[in-house]
C-alpha cells in the first residue's frame, strides 16, 4: 500500500524539498498562480487593445514580446491566457478526480456487478484517443471554456477511476478494514475513515500528472478552436491566430508555446517527484493509457 | 494461449459495442435538430427531409441505434450532411495520409529512442543517462503542434530546406511525399521518441538485473555480447508492444499536427467535419478511429501473449 495517510502530507513536501527538479517546477507552478490570478494587472496592456499602426512589431522595450497580426501586445495576452489554462487544468482534473474517485470506490467496495458495468463503462472511455473524444465532445456541445472543461473531464476520469478502484482491492483486505465492518460501522464511514485516507498518495500523484495533460489538451483544443472563444486570450489560440505568420513574426510562435511548455514542465517534474516517492510503481497518464496492453 | 484470445476478443466486442453507444449518443446530444444545424443557411425542405430519412433520425431512439450498429457492421457508416457520400469513403480514402505520417513518426522516433534508451540504461548514471532523461522529460511536456511550428519556423522559413505545409502522395512522388513528411512526422515522433526512450531504458534496466545476465558475465562474456544476446532480446519484448500501441495511439491523436500542416489524413478529417458540423463524418470517423485502436490494442496482447507464454496463462 501506498503509506501511512498522517504521513502522506510530509512525505510529498520532503520530496518536493530534497529534489532540485521538483523545486524548480514548484517556483514556475507559484510564479504561475501569481500571474493567473494577478495577470490582468502585471500586464502592461490591455488584451484587446489593437493598434492598426502597431502590428506584428518584433520584441521591444515596449513590447517585449512583440505584437501580434492586430498589434496587440503578446505579452499581455501571454500573461491573462495563463489564468484560463489553470482555469481549465483544474476544473477538468477536479471533474475527472470527483467522478472517477467515486466511480472507483463504489465499483471496488460493492464488486461484483456494481464493478462489471462500471469498469466496463470505463473501458470504453478509454477505448477512444483522448484527444479525439475531447474534439468529439466539445464539437457537438459548442465550443467554449466550460464545455473543453467538461470534455477534458470526461476523458481523463477513467484513469482516476483505475487508480482508485486498485487501491480500494487492497485496502479492502486490510485488517483494519475489516475489523470496522466487523464493529458495524457504514460503508460510508469506513470509506471515508480508512479507505480513502489510505489511497490519497497514488490520487495526489495522478492529480498532478493529469493537469499536466490536461492543460496540454486544453491548449490543443484551443489551438483547434474548440476552446475560450476570441478575443479572449488563451495560449493555443494565440498559436493557431499566429501559425501563418510564424516565419515573419518568430515571437507570435515562440511565446505562447513556451508558456505552455513550461508550465506542463513544472507540473510533470513536481509529478514525478511526487510518485518517486509516494508510489513509486505508479504509471502516468501518457504510460498507462500507452501500455495498458 | 486460446482461451486468452477468445476472453480479449469477447471483451473487446463488449468495449466496441459500448464506443458504438457513446458515438451514437454523440449525434443525441447536439442541441437542436442536428440536420437542420448540419444544413444551416442551405436549408431546403428536399435535402432536409432526405438526409433525416437516410439518417433514421426519424424513428424512435432504440430501433435508431439499432439500425446504426447493424449499418456500421455491414461497413455503413451513413453519408456527408455536406456532400452526400458515404462516410465509408471519405475515412478511407483518408486513412493512408495519416498511416503514413504515423509511421513515419514512429520509425523516427526509434531512431532516437532505440540507441538513447539502451545506452542510458547500460552506462546508467552517465552524462549520457542524465541527458537521455532530460530529453525525455523534455519530450513528454513539449506540444507537438509547438514542436511543428518551430520546425516551421527554422526549416521553412529560416533555412528554407523544407516546405511549410501540404501533401503529396507517396505513390505520386515518393522524394516529394518524404520532404513534406518530415516535419510532421518529426514533431509527432519527439514526443513518441520521449516516450519510447523511457521504456526502452526500464525494460533494459530491469533485464541487467537478471540473475542470467549476472551468469552470462560471470561465465567471461563480453558485455557486448551479454547485451545484444541476452538483455536486448528479452527487453524488447514489452517494448514491441508500447511501439505498437504508440501507432495506434498516433493513428487517432494527430488531429492538431495535421491541422497545422494541412494534411488531408483521418484527423484533418474529423476537424473539417467539426467544422462545417457535418455530424455523421464527425461520428464515422471516431467510431473509425475507435475500433482500429481497439483492434490494434487486442493484436498488440495477442502479441504481447505469443512472445511471453507468461501472459497468456494468467
Amino acid at each position: 500500500m501506498s503509506g501511512h495517510p498522517d504521513g502522506t502530507p510530509r512525505r510529498a513536501l520532503s520530496a518536493l524539498r530534497h529534489d532540485p527538479p521538483a523545486v524548480a517546477g514548484t517556483v514556475v507552478l507559484l510564479l504561475l498562480l501569481v500571474v493567473g490570478v494577478a495577470g490582468r494587472w502585471l500586464a502592461p496592456a490591455g488584451v484587446n487593445d489593437v493598434d492598426v499602426d502597431g502590428m506584428l512589431r518584433p520584441p521591444s522595450p515596449d513590447h517585449p514580446f512583440g505584437t501580434d497580426e492586430l498589434g496587440r501586445d503578446v505579452l499581455s495576452r501571454v500573461l491573462v491566457a495563463a489564468r484560463v489554462s489553470l482555469e481549465v487544468g483544474l476544473v477538468s482534473v477536479g471533474i475527472a478526480l470527483l467522478v472517477g474517485v467515486t466511480v472507483g470506490l463504489l465499483a471496488g467496495w460493492y464488486r461484483g456487478w456494481v464493478d462489471n458495468v462500471l469498469m466496463r463503462g470505463m473501458d470504453v472511455l478509454f477505448a477512444f484517443p483522448v484527444l479525439l473524444l475531447a474534439v468529439a465532445i466539445v464539437a457537438v456541445l459548442g465550443p467554449g471554456l466550460l464545455t473543453a472543461m467538461v470534455a477534458i473531464g470526461v476523458v481523463y476520469t477513467p484513469i482516476f477511476a483505475r487508480v482508485t478502484r486498485a487501491g480500494v482491492l487492497s485496502v479492502r483486505e486490510q485488517v483494519f478494514v475489516r475489523a470496522a465492518v466487523s464493529i458495524g460501522a457504514s460503508d460510508a464511514r469506513i470509506v471515508r475513515r480508512h479507505v480513502l485516507p489510505n489511497i490519497a498518495a497514488p490520487l495526489i500523484v495522478q492529480t498532478s500528472l493529469s493537469l499536466a495533460f490536461a492543460i496540454l489538451s486544453e491548449a490543443a483544443l484551443s489551438f483547434l478552436g474548440l476552446g475560450i472563444q476570441p478575443p479572449d486570450p488563451a495560449w493555443g489560440r494565440m498559436l493557431y491566430d499566429g501559425r501563418g505568420f510564424v516565419t515573419e513574426a518568430w515571437w507570435l510562435g515562440v511565446f505562447p508555446g513556451a508558456a505552455i511548455f513550461l508550465t506542463v514542465l513544472a507540473f510533470n517534474l513536481v509529478g514525478d517527484a511526487l510518485r518517486d516517492v509516494l508510489d513509486p510503481r505508479q504509471l502516468t497518464v501518457g504510460e498507462a493509457r500507452r501500455s495498458r496492453a | 494461449m486460446a482461451r486468452f484470445v477468445l476472453r480479449r476478443l469477447l471483451q473487446s466486442v463488449v468495449v466496441l459495442l459500448g464506443v458504438t453507444l457513446v458515438v451514437f449518443l454523440l449525434l443525441q446530444l447536439v442541441p437542436g435538430d442536428p440536420v437542420r444545424v448540419a444544413l444551416g443557411t442551405r436549408f431546403d425542405q428536399q435535402t432536409y427531409d432526405a438526409l433525416r430519412e437516410r439518417s433514421g433520425l426519424d424513428r424512435p431512439l432504440v430501433a435508431q441505434y439499432v439500425g446504426y450498429v447493424g449499418h456500421a457492421l455491414t461497413g455503413d457508416l451513413g453519408v456527408s450532411f455536406r456532400s452526400g457520400q458515404p462516410v465509408t469513403t471519405i475515412v478511407l480514402e483518408r486513412l493512408p495520409a495519416t498511416l503514413s505520417l504515423a509511421v513515419t513518426a514512429v520509425l523516427l522516433a526509434l531512431l532516437v529512442a532505440f540507441p538513447l534508451g539502451v545506452l542510458s540504461a547500460v552506462r546508467s548514471g552517465s552524462v549520457l543517462d542524465h541527458a537521455a532523461r532530460v530529453f525525455s522529460q523534455f519530450g513528454v511536456s513539449v506540444p507537438d503542434f509547438w514542436m511543428g511550428i518551430m520546425g516551421i519556423l527554422l526549416f521553412a522559413g529560416v533555412l528554407g530546406w523544407l516546405p511549410p505545409s501540404g501533401y503529396v502522395a507517396l505513390t505520386e512522388d515518393p522524394a516529394g511525399w518524404a520532404s513534406h513528411v518530415l516535419l510532421p512526422a518529426a514533431a509527432v515522433g519527439l514526443v513518441t521518441a520521449s516516450i519510447l526512450t523511457r521504456f526502452i531504458r526500464s525494460s533494459v534496466l530491469e533485464v541487467l538485473s537478471e540473475d542470467y545476465v549476472r551468469t552470462a558475465e560471470a561465465k567471461g562474456l563480453r558485455s557486448r555480447i551479454v547485451v545484444v544476446r541476452h538483455v536486448l532480446r528479452n527487453a524488447l519484448i514489452p517494448v514491441v508492444t508500447v511501439v505498437a500501441v504508440q501507432l495506434a495511439s498516433l493513428i487517432g491523436g494527430v488531429i492538431v499536427i495535421e491541422v497545422l500542416f494541412a494534411w488531408p489524413g483521418v484527423g484533418r478529417l474529423t476537424y473539417d467535419a467539426v467544422q462545417a458540423r457535418d455530424y455523421p463524418v464527425l461520428q464515422g470517423a471516431v467510431l473509425f478511429v475507435a475500433a482500429l485502436f481497439l483492434l490494434m490494442n487486442l493484436l498488440v496482447d495477442v502479441l504481447y501473449a505469443r512472445l511471453d507464454p507468461r501472459i497468456g496463462v494468467r
